[in-house]
Protein backbone atom coordinates (compact mmCIF):
# COMPACT_ATOMS: atom_id res chain seq x y z
CA UNK A 1 0.00 0.00 0.00
CA UNK A 2 1.24 2.88 -1.29
CA UNK A 3 1.60 6.26 1.70
CA UNK A 4 -0.80 8.60 0.19
CA UNK A 5 -3.39 5.34 0.56
CA UNK A 6 -2.05 4.42 3.98
CA UNK A 7 -2.62 7.86 5.06
CA UNK A 8 -6.48 8.59 4.06
CA UNK A 9 -7.24 5.08 5.04
CA UNK A 10 -6.37 6.42 8.46
CA UNK A 11 -4.22 3.40 9.11
CA UNK A 12 -1.16 3.79 11.92
CA UNK A 13 1.61 5.14 9.54
CA UNK A 14 5.28 3.62 9.64
CA UNK A 15 7.96 5.74 7.92
CA UNK A 16 11.56 5.32 7.49
CA UNK A 17 14.35 7.06 6.74
CA UNK A 18 17.79 6.39 4.53
CA UNK A 19 20.55 9.36 3.93
CA UNK A 20 22.13 8.51 0.94
CA UNK A 21 26.05 7.73 0.49
CA UNK A 22 28.47 10.26 0.05
CA UNK A 23 29.67 8.97 -3.55
CA UNK A 24 27.58 6.77 -6.12
CA UNK A 25 27.66 3.14 -4.63
CA UNK A 26 24.54 2.79 -3.69
CA UNK A 27 25.08 -0.99 -2.98
CA UNK A 28 24.26 -0.45 0.48
CA UNK A 29 21.80 1.25 0.67
CA UNK A 30 19.43 -0.33 -1.76
CA UNK A 31 20.14 -3.74 0.43
CA UNK A 32 18.70 -1.28 3.62
CA UNK A 33 15.39 -0.66 1.01
CA UNK A 34 15.18 -4.36 0.34
CA UNK A 35 15.34 -4.27 4.61
CA UNK A 36 12.51 -2.21 4.88
CA UNK A 37 10.63 -2.99 1.81
CA UNK A 38 7.24 -3.93 2.86
CA UNK A 39 7.57 -3.69 6.33
CA UNK A 40 7.29 0.39 6.34
CA UNK A 41 4.17 2.77 4.51
CA UNK A 42 7.32 5.22 2.92
CA UNK A 43 10.91 6.27 3.37
CA UNK A 44 12.31 9.05 3.16
CA UNK A 45 15.46 9.95 1.41
CA UNK A 46 17.00 12.97 2.84
CA UNK A 47 18.34 16.15 1.39
CA UNK A 48 21.70 16.45 2.28
CA UNK A 49 21.45 16.21 6.15
CA UNK A 50 23.43 19.03 8.28
CA UNK A 51 24.27 20.24 5.07
CA UNK A 52 27.14 17.50 4.40
CA UNK A 53 27.24 16.89 0.23
CA UNK A 54 26.06 13.34 -0.44
CA UNK A 55 24.18 11.64 -3.58
CA UNK A 56 20.71 13.53 -4.09
CA UNK A 57 18.01 12.77 -2.89
CA UNK A 58 15.60 12.66 -6.04
CA UNK A 59 18.00 10.17 -8.10
CA UNK A 60 17.87 7.79 -4.68
CA UNK A 61 13.81 8.40 -4.74
CA UNK A 62 13.96 7.26 -7.84
CA UNK A 63 15.76 4.26 -7.14
CA UNK A 64 13.03 2.98 -4.59
CA UNK A 65 9.85 3.86 -7.27
CA UNK A 66 11.58 1.48 -9.20
CA UNK A 67 11.78 -1.04 -6.70
CA UNK A 68 8.52 -0.53 -5.79
CA UNK A 69 8.86 1.03 -2.44
CA UNK A 70 7.48 4.72 -2.29
CA UNK A 71 9.32 7.45 -1.34
CA UNK A 72 9.01 10.72 0.62
CA UNK A 73 11.61 12.98 -1.25
CA UNK A 74 13.14 15.60 1.19
CA UNK A 75 13.59 19.08 -0.11
CA UNK A 76 15.21 22.06 1.05
CA UNK A 77 15.33 25.41 -0.21
CA UNK A 78 19.28 25.99 1.14
CA UNK A 79 20.60 25.14 -1.89
CA UNK A 80 17.93 25.92 -4.34
CA UNK A 81 16.19 29.46 -5.99
CA UNK A 82 12.96 29.17 -6.60
CA UNK A 83 13.21 28.01 -9.86
CA UNK A 84 15.64 25.10 -9.35
CA UNK A 85 13.07 23.82 -6.73
CA UNK A 86 9.90 24.13 -9.00
CA UNK A 87 11.71 22.36 -11.27
CA UNK A 88 12.95 19.84 -9.85
CA UNK A 89 9.46 19.44 -8.11
CA UNK A 90 8.26 18.60 -12.05
CA UNK A 91 11.31 16.67 -12.29
CA UNK A 92 10.69 14.26 -9.27
CA UNK A 93 6.53 14.12 -10.60
CA UNK A 94 7.89 12.51 -13.83
CA UNK A 95 9.98 10.50 -12.60
CA UNK A 96 7.42 8.84 -10.51
CA UNK A 97 8.26 10.40 -6.82
CA UNK A 98 4.66 11.16 -5.40
CA UNK A 99 5.61 12.51 -1.66
CA UNK A 100 7.57 15.44 -0.76
CA UNK A 101 8.85 16.51 2.74
CA UNK A 102 9.64 20.42 2.56
CA UNK A 103 12.18 21.48 4.86
CA UNK A 104 14.02 24.57 5.58
CA UNK A 105 17.15 23.38 5.71
CA UNK A 106 20.54 23.33 7.79
CA UNK A 107 22.50 26.26 7.57
CA UNK A 108 25.55 25.17 5.26
CA UNK A 109 28.24 26.90 8.05
CA UNK A 110 27.28 23.77 9.65
CA UNK A 111 28.05 21.19 7.15
CA UNK A 112 31.55 19.70 5.86
CA UNK A 113 31.43 23.21 2.92
CA UNK A 114 30.80 25.64 5.34
CA UNK A 115 32.25 28.45 2.65
CA UNK A 116 28.95 27.63 0.50
CA UNK A 117 26.93 30.36 -0.32
CA UNK A 118 22.90 29.59 1.47
CA UNK A 119 20.24 29.79 -0.90
CA UNK A 120 17.19 30.04 1.51
CA UNK A 121 14.95 31.92 -1.37
CA UNK A 122 12.10 30.29 -0.28
CA UNK A 123 11.26 28.22 3.32
CA UNK A 124 9.65 25.51 4.09
CA UNK A 125 6.27 27.26 3.86
CA UNK A 126 6.65 29.43 0.94
CA UNK A 127 7.57 26.01 -0.44
CA UNK A 128 4.60 24.23 0.44
CA UNK A 129 2.12 26.74 -0.60
CA UNK A 130 4.47 26.36 -4.25
CA UNK A 131 3.95 22.79 -3.94
CA UNK A 132 0.08 23.87 -4.00
CA UNK A 133 0.36 25.84 -7.02
CA UNK A 134 2.08 22.98 -9.15
CA UNK A 135 -0.64 20.37 -7.63
CA UNK A 136 -3.01 23.46 -9.49
CA UNK A 137 -1.34 22.85 -12.76
CA UNK A 138 0.23 26.58 -12.08
CA UNK A 139 3.67 28.11 -11.27
CA UNK A 140 5.03 30.35 -8.31
CA UNK A 141 4.68 33.17 -11.76
CA UNK A 142 1.05 31.86 -12.32
CA UNK A 143 1.70 30.41 -15.57
CA UNK A 144 -0.64 27.54 -16.53
CA UNK A 145 1.36 23.97 -16.54
CA UNK A 146 1.54 21.48 -19.00
CA UNK A 147 0.51 18.47 -16.71
CA UNK A 148 0.33 19.31 -13.34
CA UNK A 149 1.91 17.45 -10.09
CA UNK A 150 0.16 15.75 -7.68
CA UNK A 151 1.69 15.72 -4.39
CA UNK A 152 0.92 14.88 -1.21
CA UNK A 153 3.00 17.42 1.09
CA UNK A 154 4.35 16.86 4.38
CA UNK A 155 6.68 19.48 6.75
CA UNK A 156 8.17 19.05 10.04
CA UNK A 157 7.76 20.00 13.43
CA UNK A 158 9.96 19.88 16.81
CA UNK A 159 7.71 19.29 19.64
CA UNK A 160 10.69 19.54 22.23
CA UNK A 161 11.66 23.22 21.21
CA UNK A 162 13.07 24.45 24.53
CA UNK A 163 11.83 27.21 25.55
CA UNK A 164 8.60 28.55 25.66
CA UNK A 165 8.99 31.23 22.95
CA UNK A 166 10.46 28.83 20.98
CA UNK A 167 7.75 26.19 21.30
CA UNK A 168 4.85 28.73 20.16
CA UNK A 169 6.73 29.67 17.43
CA UNK A 170 6.86 25.90 16.19
CA UNK A 171 3.32 25.72 16.59
CA UNK A 172 2.27 29.32 14.82
CA UNK A 173 4.50 27.68 11.98
CA UNK A 174 3.10 24.33 11.96
CA UNK A 175 -0.44 26.31 11.91
CA UNK A 176 0.93 28.29 8.54
CA UNK A 177 2.49 24.60 7.55
CA UNK A 178 -1.05 23.34 7.51
CA UNK A 179 -2.74 26.22 6.01
CA UNK A 180 0.05 25.81 2.98
CA UNK A 181 -0.97 22.22 2.19
CA UNK A 182 1.16 20.03 5.16
CA UNK A 183 -0.93 17.08 5.20
CA UNK A 184 1.37 15.26 7.14
CA UNK A 185 4.18 16.32 10.28
CA UNK A 186 7.21 14.27 10.51
CA UNK A 187 8.81 15.18 14.22
CA UNK A 188 12.15 15.75 15.76
CA UNK A 189 13.09 12.75 17.99
CA UNK A 190 11.00 11.61 20.66
CA UNK A 191 12.58 10.15 23.79
CA UNK A 192 9.75 12.01 26.46
CA UNK A 193 6.34 10.78 25.73
CA UNK A 194 4.72 12.58 28.44
CA UNK A 195 6.20 16.16 27.21
CA UNK A 196 5.23 15.26 23.91
CA UNK A 197 1.53 14.12 24.84
CA UNK A 198 1.72 17.79 26.38
CA UNK A 199 2.80 18.98 22.69
CA UNK A 200 -0.30 16.55 21.02
CA UNK A 201 -2.69 18.27 23.21
CA UNK A 202 -1.67 21.98 22.12
CA UNK A 203 -2.36 20.62 18.62
CA UNK A 204 -5.58 18.48 18.82
CA UNK A 205 -7.66 19.30 16.33
CA UNK A 206 -5.36 19.96 13.46
CA UNK A 207 -6.11 18.65 10.08
CA UNK A 208 -3.33 16.97 9.29
CA UNK A 209 -1.45 13.78 10.22
CA UNK A 210 1.28 13.19 12.99
CA UNK A 211 3.90 11.06 12.90
CA UNK A 212 6.27 11.39 15.71
CA UNK A 213 9.92 10.70 14.96
CA UNK A 214 11.75 8.07 16.39
CA UNK A 215 15.69 7.77 16.31
CA UNK A 216 17.65 4.92 17.27
CA UNK A 217 20.21 5.68 19.88
CA UNK A 218 23.22 3.30 19.18
CA UNK A 219 25.12 4.71 22.87
CA UNK A 220 25.43 6.69 25.50
CA UNK A 221 27.50 8.60 24.14
CA UNK A 222 25.50 9.67 20.81
CA UNK A 223 22.53 10.57 23.20
CA UNK A 224 24.80 12.82 25.45
CA UNK A 225 25.78 14.14 22.00
CA UNK A 226 22.15 14.88 20.50
CA UNK A 227 21.42 16.67 23.85
CA UNK A 228 24.01 18.97 23.66
CA UNK A 229 24.16 19.16 20.12
CA UNK A 230 20.64 18.43 18.15
CA UNK A 231 18.30 21.01 18.95
CA UNK A 232 14.72 20.10 20.35
CA UNK A 233 16.14 16.65 20.99
CA UNK A 234 16.38 15.69 24.94
CA UNK A 235 17.01 12.12 25.99
CA UNK A 236 16.25 11.81 29.65
CA UNK A 237 18.93 10.55 31.66
CA UNK A 238 16.90 7.27 32.93
CA UNK A 239 17.52 6.34 29.01
CA UNK A 240 21.02 7.29 29.00
CA UNK A 241 21.22 4.53 32.03
CA UNK A 242 19.46 1.82 30.23
CA UNK A 243 21.80 2.14 27.53
CA UNK A 244 25.35 2.32 29.41
CA UNK A 245 24.08 -0.85 31.89
CA UNK A 246 22.89 -3.19 28.89
CA UNK A 247 25.29 -6.05 27.62
CA UNK A 248 23.83 -5.78 24.42
CA UNK A 249 23.72 -2.49 23.07
CA UNK A 250 21.81 -3.11 19.56
CA UNK A 251 19.31 -5.28 21.68
CA UNK A 252 18.86 -2.16 24.25
CA UNK A 253 18.60 0.40 21.01
CA UNK A 254 15.59 -1.54 19.52
CA UNK A 255 14.29 -2.05 22.78
CA UNK A 256 13.82 1.15 23.24
CA UNK A 257 13.04 2.21 20.07
CA UNK A 258 10.46 -0.07 20.19
CA UNK A 259 9.14 0.90 23.54
CA UNK A 260 8.84 4.55 22.00
CA UNK A 261 6.93 3.59 18.94
CA UNK A 262 4.44 1.48 21.05
CA UNK A 263 3.90 4.55 23.31
CA UNK A 264 3.69 6.98 20.03
CA UNK A 265 0.80 4.51 18.74
CA UNK A 266 -1.59 5.45 21.28
CA UNK A 267 -0.84 9.51 21.22
CA UNK A 268 -0.47 10.85 16.93
CA UNK A 269 -1.10 9.16 13.75
CA UNK A 270 2.19 7.75 13.14
CA UNK A 271 5.62 6.52 13.56
CA UNK A 272 8.84 8.38 11.64
CA UNK A 273 11.94 5.91 12.80
CA UNK A 274 15.38 7.48 11.68
CA UNK A 275 17.86 4.64 12.32
CA UNK A 276 21.28 6.66 10.90
CA UNK A 277 23.00 3.74 9.51
CA UNK A 278 21.19 1.04 11.52
CA UNK A 279 18.21 0.22 8.91
CA UNK A 280 18.29 -3.40 9.40
CA UNK A 281 17.31 -3.12 12.81
CA UNK A 282 14.11 -1.33 11.90
CA UNK A 283 11.77 -4.18 10.80
CA UNK A 284 12.95 -5.56 14.21
CA UNK A 285 11.39 -2.14 15.89
CA UNK A 286 8.30 -2.41 14.25
CA UNK A 287 7.95 -6.46 15.25
CA UNK A 288 8.39 -5.43 18.69
CA UNK A 289 6.32 -2.38 18.84
CA UNK A 290 3.22 -4.54 17.42
CA UNK A 291 3.78 -2.26 14.43
CA UNK A 292 3.77 -4.70 11.52
CA UNK A 293 -0.05 -5.74 11.31
CA UNK A 294 -0.56 -2.50 9.68
CA UNK A 295 1.99 -2.63 6.96
CA UNK A 296 1.48 -4.91 3.85
CA UNK A 297 3.78 -6.24 1.52
CA UNK A 298 2.84 -5.11 -1.74
CA UNK B 1 48.72 42.86 -3.05
CA UNK B 2 51.41 45.46 -2.76
CA UNK B 3 54.18 43.42 -2.98
CA UNK B 4 55.38 45.24 -6.24
CA UNK B 5 55.03 48.27 -5.33
CA UNK B 6 57.63 50.75 -2.82
CA UNK B 7 55.75 54.41 -2.83
CA UNK B 8 52.47 54.03 -1.71
CA UNK B 9 49.84 56.75 -0.74
CA UNK B 10 47.85 55.47 2.64
CA UNK B 11 44.20 57.49 1.99
CA UNK B 12 41.99 56.96 5.03
CA UNK B 13 38.00 58.36 5.13
CA UNK B 14 36.89 60.64 7.50
CA UNK B 15 33.24 59.53 7.46
CA UNK B 16 31.95 55.81 8.01
CA UNK B 17 35.20 54.09 8.35
CA UNK B 18 36.49 56.39 10.69
CA UNK B 19 33.73 56.03 12.84
CA UNK B 20 33.94 52.34 13.11
CA UNK B 21 37.95 52.70 13.89
CA UNK B 22 38.74 51.06 10.46
CA UNK B 23 40.32 54.15 8.43
CA UNK B 24 40.81 56.66 10.39
CA UNK B 25 44.22 59.09 11.57
CA UNK B 26 45.14 56.59 13.91
CA UNK B 27 44.20 53.05 11.58
CA UNK B 28 45.83 55.07 9.12
CA UNK B 29 49.37 55.26 10.84
CA UNK B 30 49.19 52.21 12.19
CA UNK B 31 48.89 50.60 9.31
CA UNK B 32 51.75 53.16 8.00
CA UNK B 33 54.11 51.94 10.60
CA UNK B 34 53.55 48.31 10.05
CA UNK B 35 54.51 47.92 6.68
CA UNK B 36 57.53 50.33 6.92
CA UNK B 37 58.99 48.10 9.51
CA UNK B 38 57.98 44.86 7.48
CA UNK B 39 60.04 46.60 4.66
CA UNK B 40 63.14 48.52 4.20
CA UNK B 41 62.51 49.50 0.52
CA UNK B 42 59.35 50.75 1.16
CA UNK B 43 58.13 54.56 1.21
CA UNK B 44 54.54 55.62 2.79
CA UNK B 45 52.79 58.88 3.49
CA UNK B 46 49.39 59.17 4.91
CA UNK B 47 46.48 61.58 4.37
CA UNK B 48 42.34 62.02 4.95
CA UNK B 49 39.85 62.21 2.54
CA UNK B 50 36.35 63.37 3.93
CA UNK B 51 34.23 61.04 1.72
CA UNK B 52 35.70 58.63 -0.45
CA UNK B 53 32.39 57.77 -1.87
CA UNK B 54 32.18 61.38 -3.15
CA UNK B 55 34.08 62.03 -6.18
CA UNK B 56 34.28 65.71 -5.61
CA UNK B 57 36.39 64.94 -2.64
CA UNK B 58 38.68 61.93 -3.91
CA UNK B 59 39.58 64.92 -7.08
CA UNK B 60 41.60 67.00 -4.47
CA UNK B 61 43.77 64.06 -4.13
CA UNK B 62 45.04 63.93 -7.75
CA UNK B 63 48.43 65.60 -7.39
CA UNK B 64 49.32 64.16 -4.40
CA UNK B 65 48.12 60.77 -6.48
CA UNK B 66 50.45 61.50 -8.82
CA UNK B 67 53.45 61.05 -6.83
CA UNK B 68 52.69 57.54 -5.73
CA UNK B 69 53.05 53.94 -7.61
CA UNK B 70 49.82 53.20 -5.60
CA UNK B 71 47.10 53.82 -3.65
CA UNK B 72 46.60 51.76 -0.18
CA UNK B 73 42.14 53.00 0.23
CA UNK B 74 41.21 53.10 3.79
CA UNK B 75 37.37 53.18 2.79
CA UNK B 76 34.78 51.24 2.65
CA UNK B 77 34.23 49.07 -0.75
CA UNK B 78 32.12 52.10 -2.30
CA UNK B 79 35.42 54.53 -1.41
CA UNK B 80 37.49 51.90 -2.81
CA UNK B 81 35.53 52.02 -6.76
CA UNK B 82 34.77 55.82 -6.67
CA UNK B 83 38.94 56.60 -6.24
CA UNK B 84 39.93 53.78 -8.44
CA UNK B 85 37.69 55.15 -11.32
CA UNK B 86 38.71 58.89 -10.52
CA UNK B 87 42.08 57.44 -11.28
CA UNK B 88 42.05 54.74 -14.08
CA UNK B 89 45.74 54.71 -13.95
CA UNK B 90 46.84 54.13 -10.90
CA UNK B 91 46.63 50.97 -8.72
CA UNK B 92 43.69 51.49 -6.03
CA UNK B 93 44.03 48.64 -3.65
CA UNK B 94 41.40 47.98 -0.15
CA UNK B 95 43.01 48.08 2.66
CA UNK B 96 40.01 46.79 4.37
CA UNK B 97 36.96 44.23 3.88
CA UNK B 98 34.05 45.97 3.64
CA UNK B 99 31.68 43.33 5.99
CA UNK B 100 28.06 45.17 6.28
CA UNK B 101 25.92 47.60 7.36
CA UNK B 102 26.09 47.28 10.99
CA UNK B 103 25.99 49.60 14.10
CA UNK B 104 28.62 49.44 17.19
CA UNK B 105 26.73 47.35 19.70
CA UNK B 106 29.13 48.18 22.43
CA UNK B 107 32.93 49.39 22.10
CA UNK B 108 34.80 47.18 19.65
CA UNK B 109 31.36 44.98 18.78
CA UNK B 110 29.75 45.61 15.45
CA UNK B 111 26.89 43.56 14.43
CA UNK B 112 25.02 43.46 11.01
CA UNK B 113 21.16 44.92 10.84
CA UNK B 114 20.32 45.65 7.18
CA UNK B 115 21.03 44.05 4.34
CA UNK B 116 19.95 46.93 2.13
CA UNK B 117 17.65 44.73 0.52
CA UNK B 118 15.00 47.39 -0.56
CA UNK B 119 11.95 45.49 0.70
CA UNK B 120 11.72 47.06 4.36
CA UNK B 121 9.25 44.60 6.46
CA UNK B 122 10.22 46.05 9.91
CA UNK B 123 7.14 47.34 10.43
CA UNK B 124 5.53 43.70 11.08
CA UNK B 125 8.98 42.02 12.97
CA UNK B 126 8.92 44.35 15.98
CA UNK B 127 11.90 46.69 14.45
CA UNK B 128 14.14 43.43 14.30
CA UNK B 129 15.24 42.23 10.54
CA UNK B 130 14.83 38.72 9.80
CA UNK B 131 16.27 39.16 6.47
CA UNK B 132 19.30 39.74 7.81
CA UNK B 133 19.35 38.75 11.65
CA UNK B 134 18.44 35.40 10.87
CA UNK B 135 21.30 33.48 9.71
CA UNK B 136 18.67 31.73 6.95
CA UNK B 137 16.64 35.02 6.17
CA UNK B 138 13.55 33.52 7.09
CA UNK B 139 10.22 35.42 6.61
CA UNK B 140 7.99 32.49 7.70
CA UNK B 141 9.23 32.33 11.25
CA UNK B 142 12.35 30.64 12.93
CA UNK B 143 13.49 27.43 11.87
CA UNK B 144 13.76 24.36 14.00
CA UNK B 145 17.22 24.80 14.80
CA UNK B 146 17.33 27.44 18.23
CA UNK B 147 19.03 26.25 21.45
CA UNK B 148 17.95 28.10 23.99
CA UNK B 149 17.26 30.89 22.32
CA UNK B 150 20.22 30.84 20.32
CA UNK B 151 20.90 30.73 16.57
CA UNK B 152 22.05 27.11 15.21
CA UNK B 153 25.04 28.56 13.49
CA UNK B 154 26.67 30.37 16.18
CA UNK B 155 25.75 30.34 20.37
CA UNK B 156 26.88 34.27 20.06
CA UNK B 157 24.03 34.97 17.42
CA UNK B 158 20.17 35.28 19.21
CA UNK B 159 17.56 33.34 17.34
CA UNK B 160 16.05 36.27 15.37
CA UNK B 161 12.51 34.93 15.35
CA UNK B 162 12.57 34.67 19.28
CA UNK B 163 13.55 38.23 19.57
CA UNK B 164 10.87 38.65 16.69
CA UNK B 165 8.10 36.91 18.79
CA UNK B 166 9.01 38.43 22.34
CA UNK B 167 9.05 42.50 20.74
CA UNK B 168 5.61 41.11 18.49
CA UNK B 169 3.91 40.20 22.05
CA UNK B 170 4.92 43.56 23.67
CA UNK B 171 3.28 45.27 21.01
CA UNK B 172 0.05 43.01 20.51
CA UNK B 173 0.87 42.15 17.38
CA UNK B 174 1.53 38.89 17.26
CA UNK B 175 -1.14 38.40 14.44
CA UNK B 176 1.59 40.01 12.13
CA UNK B 177 3.01 36.14 12.37
CA UNK B 178 0.49 34.45 11.63
CA UNK B 179 -0.83 36.66 8.68
CA UNK B 180 -0.06 35.17 5.42
CA UNK B 181 2.80 33.33 3.61
CA UNK B 182 5.79 35.92 3.00
CA UNK B 183 7.69 35.42 -0.08
CA UNK B 184 10.83 38.03 -0.76
CA UNK B 185 11.14 39.71 -3.80
CA UNK B 186 14.35 40.42 -4.17
CA UNK B 187 15.84 43.53 -6.15
CA UNK B 188 17.88 43.72 -9.09
CA UNK B 189 21.79 44.00 -8.56
CA UNK B 190 23.58 46.55 -9.03
CA UNK B 191 21.34 48.46 -7.34
CA UNK B 192 20.61 51.87 -9.08
CA UNK B 193 18.48 54.35 -7.31
CA UNK B 194 16.65 57.66 -8.97
CA UNK B 195 14.69 60.45 -6.66
CA UNK B 196 12.89 62.45 -9.17
CA UNK B 197 12.83 66.01 -6.96
CA UNK B 198 16.36 65.92 -7.18
CA UNK B 199 17.94 63.47 -9.91
CA UNK B 200 21.52 63.74 -9.88
CA UNK B 201 24.11 65.15 -12.55
CA UNK B 202 26.56 62.34 -12.45
CA UNK B 203 24.91 59.50 -10.60
CA UNK B 204 24.06 58.46 -7.36
CA UNK B 205 26.76 56.98 -5.28
CA UNK B 206 25.89 54.58 -2.35
CA UNK B 207 25.75 55.07 1.24
CA UNK B 208 28.84 54.58 3.07
CA UNK B 209 29.90 51.46 5.51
Amino acid sequence: MGFRQALESEEFLVTAEIGPVKGTDVSALLEDVSVLRGRVHAINITDMPSSVMRLGSMAVCHLLTDMAVDPVFQVTCRDRNRLALQSDLLSAWVLGIRNVLALTGDHPALGDHPQARPVFDLDSVSLLQVIGQLNAGFDMAGKGLKGATDFLCGAVVNPGADTEDALDLQIIKMEKKIEAGARFFQTQAIYDLELFERFMKRVKGYRTKILGGVILLKSAGMARFMNKNVAGVHVPDHLIKEMVDAPDKVQKSIEIAARLAKGLKDLCDGVHIMAIGWEKMVPQVISEAGLSEGVQTK
Amino acid sequence: MIAPYKRILILGCSTCTTVCSAGGPKECRELAESLVAGRGDLYVEQDMVPRQCAEKFVARFEGKVRDFEAVLSMACGNGVQVMAKRFPNKPVLPALNTEFIGIEKEPGVWTEMCRACGDCILWRTAGICPVTRCAKGLLNGPCGGSREGRCEVSKDLPCAWQEIYQGLKRLGLTDYLKSGVQIKSWAVHPGRLTKGDEKPKHGLTGVGV
